[in-house]
């Protein structure tokens, strides 16, 4: 008897029940496939504009930094701002996302910038995000062909652009996309929920920035008018 | 880990006679519990979601066969491996044999307490691989060949000073005279030194929070980023996980969620939740080329069938341990193996046996404070005294307490007898005992008259005096 | 019988059995009688059936499951013929009210029994706030107190803001809390000697918060943690006096507090 029979065996006897009992077989069909969501917490679900600003709240509550900007024009400008804000080299690894290939960097004339996933000596990476879950101010990565994930973790300093309108209220409205773009059960290989950068309170109850991933996260917003969504300003989430 | 909750007794009175350990558990008695309590106040919905997280594990574990074969199912469907582990053994073979067909010489470990459970490390280097712990309290006792003492604070039982001097002794690579006596240095250390075990790692083995059935995915939880890094660099990836990880769908993960990091550190989120489904796909730059998962069974299918399942709904948050005065006075080694604290007391003696780690579920004054805070409402005082019971059926109790239980057993069940016999050796000791109000010490007491003077009592029992007022006797 | 809700038969005499506590009946039967005082004030007629003994506690927490059960059944035939069935320990009440449905529901011909005892059975101060109504004594008590929460009381039955409410209407005392009174104090029953040493190091804690609390003297519901603390605080010389919260509120604290020599 294989490894998978003896267990699945062990645990149906526990069970009291043989294979193949169609209720209960049911009742895992329908949850599986359920769109029912737990207790969502009431402050997730806000308008847009408040959604926008408890993201943001949220975000620096967990020690990331936030810029709004007008257009993902200013997206270049902004970067450079702040790496000289905090004595960084105007170099960055991007990820090989057309979107970030499109803005106008050739405003940005001492910024240097390499595409492709994170070398151990890259000291700064930008990457796009999926969505932003304003409940905590977590930000929702997925990876894919224009996403390598070592992006996320392997340099000290990690900027993200993402637009207002990425912006949703709780966890679910976030799944909710991905099941949009993915179809149902499935999934990119990896999904990553950032909130804040990296920390440890491993020595004495202390909290640390910077354990092993990066040791600031910023993130780049454009506002894109999250209004343009519902005329009456109450988003999507009325 | 070899197991010494047998000698729980001794553990604890050396525990309580260490002052650096003393030192250190003072930093978890107010820390974490003032910050969940915070945490828990914000959010209104907070215990709803408890209940909706007990209620979501209870289905599952009703139908754990069928979410198993659904998540071995998506696994497989996404480029993955399942391995179905009954024993620690075949999971250990398991993982060495994936490392060997890697080539592995050294591996690098997110935080897991199934590869404790395993006790993976030993294994994998008596086999001649390395294995690297990456989560920083875990890197600090690897150094100290120590088992963890908290299931999410690995090293909360030592101090900075403790520390300081493993890394002086461990990193020899470094100036003599560089400062290390604020925690920044030592995390930056550490991080330097890590940085490049991660890069060189053949394998990355990680645990699993979770494992979600709909999309055949694994899920880790980290404020480090260090199980990240450890899955996304190597060629392959392992997650060792035990049965009852298992969840519905990707829903029941945010509900979860939501009470996992408030409860365990008082952190509205985690920094890192990753969902992990399977290898490199064609387009990724980057990511694993194998995947594989180790599904641990290790007297979980057996624990399921009792008195015992409940105990499956538990998320490993810690809140319990956090809570406990018992973990505060003595620390997590005391309990002898992998899991310290409430969770401990109930789970070892379902996985190693009660004549084992039977004096687990035995120290507890059933205070209730970590089936208060349990984010699962896991009814561990009720579980501990489940395992008493079955101590107490199988003769294992002490005989002492056996016949002093049923001496007192045979005069309380005889109301009359006890009345009469209480009243009279009241009036005895409360005699003795007037001038001074208390004793030193009593005849049969030295477990209370060691620590703590005995109260006199106050001579009659209200029964006597009762019956005297009913006869119209002043009370 | 009482009605449906407890608060409508607030001001209607009630038929009282007061489960003494074998600690209470051994070592200190003056809070027997304080709550006997605290109940009558209260319009109740207060019986003491002679038929208890323990509610059974020792045994189910060392896993002895048969003389708990014949404990338990001890007691609930003593008393279910009351209207209410009132302790002066959150522990012994939550052994009824919550553990005695559980001992006993395998058991065809008790279950019933249990359930219906469990029912009617309240912690002291509990009863007398959320049943009877009582929010107000007429006690005088010169004083600073602090107060700790015994861990059945307070996780089991909810009893927190009961004692408090009732002391705050004391004339002359001052509540001033300790740090953690909703920590055990490391009694625990048979743990405390049994697991003597980690027993201990709690109790230390515990009389370390009463001492820093500044209060003179220290109140509780449950007996066995008094013991327990008076115990300690005598050890180690710390002058807070400790007595059982039925005794100030019941204005009879002319007994030498507990573990105190008797004034000659
Ligand atoms: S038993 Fe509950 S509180 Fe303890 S670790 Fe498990 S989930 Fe957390």
């Amino acid at each position: 008897m294989s490894g998978r029979d003896a267990i699945l065996g062990a645990v149906r006897r526990s069970l009291k029940r043989a294979a193949g009992d169609a209720a209960a077989l049911a009742a895992v069909e329908a949850r599986l496939d359920t769109r029912e969501r737990g207790p969502v917490p009431a402050r997730a679900q806000i308008d847009a504009k408040a959604r926008v600003d408890l993201f943001q709240a949220m975000a620096e509550e967990h020690s990331a930094t936030l810029t709004r900007v007008a257009v993902a024009q200013d997206v270049p400008g902004a970067v450079a701002t702040y790496l000289k804000k905090h004595n960084l080299p105007q170099r960055l690894r991007a990820a090989p996302d057309p979107e970030i290939d499109a803005l106008p960097w050739d405003t940005q004339s001492l910024l240097t910038v390499e595409r492709g996933r994170a070398e151990a000596s890259d000291e700064t990476s930008l990457t796009g995000a999926f969505a932003g879950i304003a409940e905590t101010g977590t930000l929702m990565l997925l990876s894919g062909e224009a996403a390598p994930t070592t992006l996320n973790f392997l340099p000290d300093t990690h900027i993200v652009m993402i637009k207002a309108s990425q912006v949703v209220g709780p966890y679910e409205d976030a799944w909710d996309l991905v099941r949009a773009k993915h179809g149902p059960g499935e999934l990119p290989r990896t999904v990553n929920f950032i909130t804040g950068p990296s920390r440890t309170a491993d020595i004495e109850q202390t909290i640390q920035l910077g354990a092993h991933g990066p040791r600031r996260l910023h993130i780049v917003l454009v506002e894109d008018g999250p209004g343009e969504e519902s005329e009456d300003g109450t988003g999507d989430g009325a | 880990m070899r197991s010494i909750a047998h000698s729980f007794k001794d553990n604890a009175k050396a525990a309580l006679a260490d002052p650096q350990l003393r030192r250190a558990l003072d930093n978890i008695k107010t820390g974490f519990i003032t910050k969940r309590a915070a945490a828990a106040a914000r959010l209104p919905e907070f215990e709803a979601l408890r209940d909706a997280a007990r209620d979501i594990k209870n289905h599952t574990l009703d139908h754990l066969d069928l979410y198993l074969e659904r998540y071995a199912e998506n696994v497989q469907a996404g480029g993955g491996h399942v391995h179905w582990c009954a024993t620690a053994e075949d999971a250990r073979a398991a993982v060495l044999e994936i490392c060997r067909r890697a080539g592995a010489k050294t591996v690098t470990k997110g935080k897991s307490m199934i590869s404790e459970e395993i006790a993976l490390n030993d294994y994998l280097e008596a086999n001649g691989i390395t294995p690297v712990e990456t989560d920083l309290g875990e890197y600090i006792i690897q150094l100290r060949h120590e088992p963890p003492s908290h299931i999410i604070a690995p090293a909360v039982h030592l101090t900075k000073d403790a520390i300081e001097a493993d890394f002086r002794k461990a990193h020899p690579q470094f100036p003599k005279d560089r400062p290390l006596s604020e925690p920044r240095h030592l995390v930056d250390e550490a991080r330097q030194v890590l940085r490049s075990r991660f890069l060189a790692a053949d394998v990355g083995i990680t645990g699993a929070n979770f494992l979600i059935a709909e999309t055949g995915s694994s899920v880790i939880v980290t404020n480090e980023g260090n199980g990240d890094l450890t899955q996304v660099i190597p060629k392959v990836h392992i997650v060792v996980a035990s049965l009852e990880k298992v969840i519905p769908n990707l829903y029941d993960l945010s509900t979860i969620l939501r009470v996992l990091a408030r409860s365990a550190t008082g952190q509205e989120f985690t920094t890192y939740t990753t969902v992990s489904s399977g290898p490199k796909r064609p387009e990724d730059p980057d990511g694993p080329e194998e995947y594989h998962v180790i599904l641990l069974d290790n007297g979980r299918s057996r624990m399921l069938g009792g008195e015992f399942r409940e105990v499956l709904r538990c998320i490993r948050c810690g809140a319990c341990m956090n809570h406990c005065p018992v973990y505060h006075a003595i620390g997590g080694h005391a309990y002898g193996w992998v899991y310290p604290g409430p969770i401990g007391a109930v789970l070892t003696p379902g996985l190693l046996g009660v004549e084992e780690a039977g004096a687990l579920p035995n120290a507890s004054t059933f205070c209730g404070r970590c089936e208060s805070v349990c984010p699962m409402r896991i009814p561990l005082p009720k579980l501990m005294r489940h395992w008493r019971e079955r101590e107490f059926e199988r003769h294992l109790t002490p005989a002492p307490v056996r016949y002093g239980l049923a001496a007192w057993a045979f005069l309380a069940r005889r109301p009359a007898l006890y009345h009469w016999l209480l009243g009279l050796e009241m009036r005895v000791l409360g005699a003795l005992g007037r001038r001074k109000g208390r004793f030193a010490w009593l005849p049969f007491a030295g477990g209370w008259t060691r620590h703590r003077d005995f109260p006199a009592p106050q001579g009659r029992t209200f029964q006597s005096l009762w019956a005297e007022r009913k006869t119209g006797g002043a009370p | 019988m009482p009605q449906d809700s407890p608060l409508e038969s607030a001001y209607a005499p009630a038929r009282v059995g007061l489960f003494v506590t074998c600690l209470v009946d051994a070592m200190r039967p003056s809070v027997g009688f304080a709550a006997v005082k605290l109940l009558e004030d209260a319009g109740c007629a207060v019986e003491v059936p002679r038929a208890q003994t323990c509610c059974g506690q020792p045994a189910y927490n060392s896993g002895d499951r048969a003389d708990s059960q014949a404990l338990a059944r001890q007691t609930i035939e003593a008393f279910e013929g009351f209207d209410y069935v009132v302790a002066p320990s959150g522990s012994c009440a939550a052994m009824i009210r919550e553990h005695y449905p559980a001992l006993l529901a395998e058991d065809p011909a008790w279950s019933a029994r249990a359930q219906h005892v469990a029912a009617r059975t309240y912690e002291l101060t509990s009863f007398l706030t959320d049943v009877r109504g009582v929010s107000a004594l007429a006690a005088r008590f010169e004083g600073t107190v602090t107060y700790h929460d015994g861990c059945s009381g307070l996780r089991e039955l909810g009893v927190r803001e009961q004692p408090r409410q009732l002391l705050a209407s004391v004339r002359g005392l001052t509540l001033n809390e300790m740090r953690d009174s909703d920590v055990c104090c490391g009694f625990g029953g048979t743990f405390c000697v049994k697991f003597s040493d980690i027993s201990n190091t709690m109790v230390s804690d515990k009389i370390d918060g009463i001492a820093k609390s500044g209060a003179r003297t220290l109140l509780a519901g449950d007996l066995g943690c008094l013991l327990n603390m008076a115990g300690k605080l005598k050890r180690t010389g710390v002058p807070v006096e400790a007595r059982h919260v039925a005794e100030v509120l019941a204005e009879m604290t002319d007994d030498p507090a507990i573990g105190e020599a008797a004034k000659d």
